[in-house]
């Protein structure tokens, strides 16, 4: 099929930017999007004698958060619970005009075209997203108790790969279904318990610090999670930092 | 503490509760309302004078005013910073499934704002003294009156209807997200409040739209 691409491009940080179209013939549909991007670039490289379009990318089985694009108004393009290396051309008809933007959010400055900087997540990954255990011999397993159903929950939330959709698409690039996933993820389990409190106060400060907007309630980070994140677990979130004062 | 006061999720809370607060008002005034069809004048103004006078209602009425207010300002602070968190826009829109009304809260709120402002010039400051021109009629002051003078013109009722179809939108998202924001989000119980936010941001709003349009039409 052949399409046409609408590309944000931006030469470096502080570049203005914007879109450029390209027409690209003979994209076969079983090509995942990133793949089509490496045929956009090696044309524009060999033939075009342009520079290729810089973006994100490593796994690319979705598993690593580092892709990640905005594709006609929707993170991640049109297909439910997928990142953006796991979308395949099939989701698109010939003849159509594709609009890639990178995530755009304060907290994650564009660094060069479809690049966008995620220091931000780690940031909040150093300010609670851990727990503090010592070193030495690893106990036994089954002497800390965990019902089902929490180690469950907790492995729901644990999933969460970083990617940034949920800023991306949330009308507010709020990064409180992140925050609440990691929240989740530790407050759960019994060795997550000990620093509870201190966790939930470090996280929200440092959200509010970097710039990310507030929640509200809209939504939009759920119904694009790639992982399927859930909104509960934001309700956790302000459970939890209630607790801590 | 200083913090915690300023942190978003506290901001939230608040907005949450004080929106919470301002909930159970608008039925208790809604039926205060109906008693405006009633042919006979009295009934309402001595329900007017009643929440006028009562001290129990003097405190509660002290706790809603700081509500609004707020409601309102934290609304506005946490807007700002939304919109700030997004300098650049997409130009290819959003398109992911939202709870819709939530896109609109600062504008559905902004509507209910402007009912307020009126609302307060027409009846509020009057009963506190702050602006005149009320007719007396025996012992207590004619709210009836008053209330008969504006909904029999088109072009309040016309105000009136907008700023409470503004308040029904608003109510679509604020009831049910304020108990997410509450932290109380539950298998079973979410989608019943969700339901009876639904009910709640139907019915209300028009019960209030519906006293205008009968006195206009029918008194």
């Amino acid at each position: 099929m052949n399409i046409t691409l609408k590309i944000w491009r931006q030469k470096n940080k502080d570049d203005k930017g914007g879109f450029v179209k390209y027409q690209l013939d003979n994209v076969s549909t079983e090509m995942t999007f990133l793949e089509m991007l490496d045929y956009l670039n090696e044309k524009l490289v060999h033939e075009d004698n342009d520079e290729p379009v810089a973006f994100d990318s490593d796994c690319r089985e979705g598993i690593c958060g580092a892709c990640g694009l905005y594709i006609n108004g929707r993170p991640n393009g049109p297909q439910e619970g997928v990142t953006t290396c796991q979308l395949t051309m099939s989701a698109f008809k010939d003849g159509d005009t594709i609009t890639v933007e990178p995530w755009r959010s304060k907290s994650f400055p564009v660094m060069k075209d479809l690049v966008v900087d995620r220091t931000a997540f780690d940031k909040l990954i150093e300010a609670g997203g851990y727990i503090s255990v010592n070193t030495g011999a690893a106990p036994e397993a089954n002497s800390i108790p965990v019902p089902k159903k929490n180690a469950d929950r907790a492995f729901d939330a644990g999933i969460c790969i970083g990617c940034g959709t949920c800023v991306a698409s949330c009308k507010n690039a709020s990064a409180m279904l992140f925050v609440s996933a990691k929240i989740s993820q530790l407050a759960l389990l019994p060795q997550g318990k000990v620093e509870a409190k201190e966790r939930a106060r470090n996280l929200v400060k440092t959200m509010d610090e970097l710039g990310f907007g507030n929640c509200s309630n809209t939504g939009a980070c759920e119904a694009e999670c790639p992982k399927d994140i859930k909104l509960t677990n934001i309700a956790r979130l302000n459970r939890e930092y209630y607790k801590a004062y | 503490m200083n913090k915690v006061i300023a942190s978003s999720i506290s901001k939230k809370f608040v907005m949450a509760l004080a929106g919470l607060f301002l909930l159970t008002f608008l039925p208790v005034h809604l039926g205060i309302n109906f008693l405006l069809l009633n042919p006979d004048p009295e009934p309402f103004n001595e329900a007017a004078e009643f929440m006028a006078t009562f001290p129990v209602i003097k405190i509660v009425e002290i706790i809603l005013m700081l509500a609004i207010l707020i409601h309102i300002i934290y609304g506005i602070v946490l807007q700002i910073q939304n919109w700030l968190a997004r300098p650049r826009r997409y130009s290819s829109g959003s398109k992911s499934k939202t709870s819709f009304f939530s896109k609109f809260m600062i504008w559905t709120g902004g509507t209910i704002f402007i009912f307020l402002v009126i609302h307060f010039l027409n009846f509020y400051f009057i009963k506190l003294g702050l602006v005149d021109g009320i007719p007396v009629e025996g012992e207590a002051e004619d709210f009836y009156s008053v209330a008969y003078q504006l909904f029999k013109k088109p072009v309040y009722n016309i105000i009136y209807w907008v700023c409470f179809a503004g308040l029904g939108l608003h109510l679509f998202h604020a009831f049910s997200s304020a108990f997410q924001t509450l932290g109380l989000n539950h298998r079973i119980w979410t989608p019943v409040i969700n339901f009876l936010a639904f009910v709640y941001a139907i019915i209300i709003p028009l019960g209030f739209m519906s006293i205008p349009l009968i006195i206009w039409l029918f008194k």
